[in-house]
């Protein structure tokens, strides 16, 4: 450590006139040296303009019936470039390209929605309980620590079923979920960060709480915030996905990751293997591809792991 | 024959940034019984010298040279044949007495182990001696006291359990990395003079690893000054102190507050420690040194013998360090 | 340690009630009841059901049934969509199942990605930490529903080695997919999760001190690194088991293994509301008390938190 130390000092010192290095651009640094991190992003752009403008490359849209196929799926239905099947189609003849599209839409968002709110609801709270602490904290950890024990994927069954399915009530039982985490592992990181100088002199000169808050605190989480949400999303896509899965998810013609993997596992004893197939890859490597970009995060974020 | 003979010692570590030297060649022994002190700033190689004789180096550290205790090459040891040197003949204190003992085990298996390891005692024989050297490091109630984690004991009575379990075995070196560093001044003192009584009542060998100059002077017969790797000057520790021979004693001297000088400024050396990977390929102190010359950046000094058991490695002639 | 106990006793028993009160709410508050799905039934036949049934007294006196209940005779109520059995006889029917499969994947998952990450660790930067390493990254994206079918693709349809579904009393060769299938994502983060904090034990100051004094590098793990390292993985386990149960949903309906899963899925197609809470109920005990459990064996271990 004092090795490190010394080098970084005297790195400083060659390039003089020293310059300022910013702890962000020392992140970005790091991050860029990180082959595994970088490839995962490039595949998660690739896959991100993938949904957004795969239909454009799409020769039939999700919903049509090529009528051509339909009850000889097996024989004709295979990945062609000259039907314009790229991914092949479905047990009902509809394009399994455009299908795929569309559900690489539906699992991203609700991956990022579920993340975003996690990051909002649960570092707002994280940050007030950890920041007023005693009784307050204690009272708020608890909610957490009740809803916590609570077997989520038990309610957000009864949630859809009892208010039918929708993306609306898709995308709240997923937010109910998402924040209680990092409502926990914000709550820790502000436990250490309010003792520290700067939020003392904050106090000291009278600055009121909810702007020593959103001012010194809140920015001061945004690395533990970043890495943790990066590993939100796959978590939040396997969430849909499972959801989906038990046929409880969107509603057709829209589709997604887990319920186009549960119609090519239901498929796959008749032969269509690329019915399980193209969504299982599309599914596998954006999934690899977060962890990974994740794990960069954190270890250029947090150099203390090296 | 020395006790202790450390030849030509380099060590480097393998980095993302390519190979850090953090030893390039240092040359020392010891007798048995002798006390030894090696000062230097941090990062100058002082811990990596002893984490090289006891084999501690991190994964990624490399020894060459030789190390010799008591005839036996160490270097080249199987873990077996270390783990039988280890704690029985040489044993270590480290800096840190916070994280330095396991937080979640009991002191009394800490310490038992080491007997139980070595001297195939039985379990409560080894609780027993045990006890007993707490006693003579002079932790109060240690009888009691032994069965406890920890963190139930203060900093200074954690360095004591530390040393209590160095002496165990009775080793014949005992290696103090800056025993000190992590303590309040006044448990410093007291825990300096547990280690002159301790060394002096069963006549242990002693390397001491410190950049504090103080606690050297009453400590120490013979002291090493490193820097950017290598020695830059040895002799008995009054000597030293008296006429420093190379320019980094004097200014490593010059920065110790003293009461007796009239201007109240703190004294420092100008200019950085030394970029371990990019060392300068003569002396590594000569971009920092007021006498520095034209050969002092092209070719490293030869740490020469002068006066009695005295040594440098400096172009500039004697007189001129002051 | 005994007032420790007590002490989180003490918080989990409130905490159980409130679930079973806020389950309670959510089941009378749903719209419609279980008898609204099947086609109309004149009103005075619905009447007399909901006066059966108890729907047409006071919430309170409904709230106060179901809890004491509960509470005092394992009584989730009758079942709606299943005619003549009670939500507690379909879950003793269920619950075994889940709990035999569950029990065996948390086994595998937590012994074999303990014992991997411990290795990965140990011989860091060694092709088999490498193997590990890849191994576990590859596992993390496969969850159970991903796993299932796999699994089935290659071991039933193309090797014909085991049979595709069922449970004849949890034989093992039934019994093998679904362990698998369950277990795979977990015992991937469990390894993940094992060899970074064992990475971290043994960079650890006091792991050098044990080093030092000569004990044997497999006595260095196991009787200094390997406590320390644990911890975290042990607060993990919380998040597994709570896992098994849930994923026994997938596993049911796929392997047809009858565990409560089904009966869950069922009922919820059918709003069945009394079957689904008096699962998420029992289930949400079963966490508390896992919980419980994680945090004794925590307070054991780290001699910081004995109280």
């Amino acid at each position: 450590m004092a090795l490190i130390l010394n080098r970084t000092a005297a790195q400083g010192l060659a390039s003089a006139p020293i310059k300022g290095r910013s702890l962000w651009a020392d992140a970005r640094r790091r991050f860029l040296r990180n082959r595994a991190a970088v490839a995962s992003l490039v595949v998660l752009i690739a896959v991100g303009l993938f949904a957004l403008l795969g239909h454009l490359a799409a020769a039939w849209s999700n919903e049509e019936i090529d009528w051509s196929m339909l009850g000889n799926v097996a024989e004709l239905g295979a990945p062609s470039l000259y039907n314009g099947h790229y991914f092949g189609v479905d047990e009902l003849g509809r394009d399994l390209f455009a299908r795929t599209v569309q559900g690489t839409q539906v699992s991203l968002m609700v991956g990022i929605v579920g993340a975003l709110v996690a990051v909002v609801v649960g570092t707002l709270y994280g940050a007030t309980a950890g920041y007023l602490g005693g009784r307050v904290d204690s009272v708020m950890m608890r909610i957490v620590d009740v809803l916590i024990a609570v077997p989520y994927m038990f309610v957000l069954i009864v949630l859809l079923v009892m208010f039918g399915r929708s993306f609306l009530m898709l995308f709240i039982g997923i937010g109910l979920i998402s924040w209680l985490d990092m409502a926990r592992i914000v709550r820790g990181q502000t436990l250490s960060i309010k003792n520290k100088e700067f939020v003392e002199a904050a106090i000291a000169t009278g600055v009121r709480t909810h702007t020593i808050i959103l001012r010194h605190i809140v920015p001061n989480l945004l690395g533990v915030v970043i890495v943790y949400a990066t590993l939100l999303v796959p978590n939040m896509i396997i969430f849909e996905s499972f959801v989906s899965f038990l046929g409880l998810g969107v509603q057709e013609p829209a589709t997604s990751w887990g319920a186009l993997i549960n119609d090519g596992a239901g498929q796959m004893q008749y032969g269509t293997l690329w019915q399980l197939g193209f969504p299982l890859f599309f599914f596998v490597i954006t999934l690899f591809s977060f962890f990974f970009v994740g794990d960069g995060l954190r270890d250029a974020l947090d150099p203390k792991d090296r | 024959m020395a006790l202790l003979e450390v030849q030509n010692l380099c060590v480097s570590f393998d980095t993302a940034d390519g190979a850090v030297s953090a030893l390039n060649g240092v040359s020392f022994s010891l007798d048995a019984g002798e006390t030894v002190a090696i000062v230097g700033e941090s990062g100058s190689g002082k811990s990596q010298t002893a984490f090289a004789i006891m084999g501690l180096l991190a994964r990624n550290g490399r020894a060459s040279g030789e190390v010799r205790f008591d005839g036996t090459s160490l270097l080249g040891l199987s873990d077996a044949a270390l783990n039988t040197v280890r704690a029985n003949q040489i044993a270590m204190i480290f800096q840190d007495p916070m994280t330095s003992l396991n937080p979640y085990m009991r002191v009394s298996d800490q310490m038992a182990e080491v007997l139980q390891l070595h001297k195939g005692m039985s379990r409560r024989a080894a609780r027993a001696e045990c006890i007993r050297m707490l006693d003579a490091v002079r932790i109060p109630d240690a009888k009691n006291r032994i069965t406890m984690f920890p963190h139930e004991f203060s900093g200074g009575m954690r360095q004591r359990v530390m040393i209590a379990m160095a002496l165990l075995c009775q080793p014949r070196l005992l290696i103090a990395d800056e025993p000190t560093t992590a303590l309040d001044v006044t448990v410093q003192a007291q825990i300096m003079d547990l280690l002159s009584d301790i060394r002096r009542d069963f006549g242990t060998a002693l390397i001491l690893i410190t950049h504090d100059l103080g606690i050297v002077a009453g400590a120490c017969a013979r002291t090493l000054v490193m820097y950017g790797g290598q020695i830059m000057e040895s002799g008995p520790t009054g000597a030293l102190f008296d006429a420093p021979s190379h320019p980094y004693t004097a200014g490593l001297l010059d920065a110790v507050p003293r009461l007796d000088r009239d201007d109240d400024a703190l004294r420092s050396i100008a200019g950085e420690p030394p970029d371990m990977l990019r060392l300068p390929r003569g002396c590594p102190f000569s971009p920092r040194c007021a006498l520095a010359r034209d050969i002092c950046a092209d070719q490293r000094p030869a740490l020469d013998p002068f006066d009695t058991a005295r040594h440098r490695a400096c172009h500039a002639p004697r007189e001129e360090v002051s | 340690m005994t007032s420790f106990i007590l002490r989180r006793l003490a918080v989990a028993i409130p905490t159980i009630l409130a679930l079973i009160v806020i389950s309670f709410i959510l089941m009378y508050s749903a719209p419609g009841t279980p008898f609204t799905t099947e086609r109309a039934l004149p009103p005075e036949v619905m009447a007399n059901l909901e006066a059966k049934y108890g729907l047409d007294q006071p919430f309170l006196v409904q709230l106060w049934r179901y809890v004491s209940g509960v509470v005092f005779a394992f009584d989730f109520g009758p079942s709606f969509l299943y005619k003549d059995r009670s939500v507690a006889d379909i879950i003793r029917q269920g619950f075994p199942v889940t709990l035999t499969y569950g029990f065996w994947s948390f086994v595998v998952a937590a012994v074999v990605g303990i014992t991997l990450g411990v290795l990965a660790a140990i011989y860091h930067n060694s092709w088999l930490d490498y193997l590990a390493v890849g191994v576990t990254v590859g596992a993390q994206v496969l969850p159970n529903f991903v796993m299932a079918p796999i699994l089935v693709l290659v071991f039933t349809l193309w090797l014909g080695w085991l049979p595709g579904g069922g449970w004849q009393g949890g034989a093992w060769p039934y019994l093998v997919m679904p362990v698998i299938a369950l277990s795979t994502s977990y015992m991937a983060s469990i390894a993940r999760l094992t060899r970074s904090s064992m990475l971290e034990t043994l960079n650890a100051n006091f792991i050098r001190t044990a080093r030092a004094k000569g004990l044997p590098m497999r006595r260095v793990v196991i009787r200094h690194a390997l406590k320390p390292a644990l911890l975290p993985v042990i607060s993990y386990l919380g998040p597994t088991f709570v896992g098994m149960i849930t994923g026994s949903v997938v596993i049911d309906i796929y392997f047809s293994t009858g565990g409560i899963g089904m009966f869950l899925v069922n009922a919820a197609f059918n709003r069945d509301y009394s079957i689904i809470m008096g699962i998420t109920i029992l289930t949400g005990v079963l966490t508390i008390l896992f919980n419980l459990a994680v945090d004794v064996i925590y307070a054991w271990i780290d001699p910081k938190i004995r109280l």
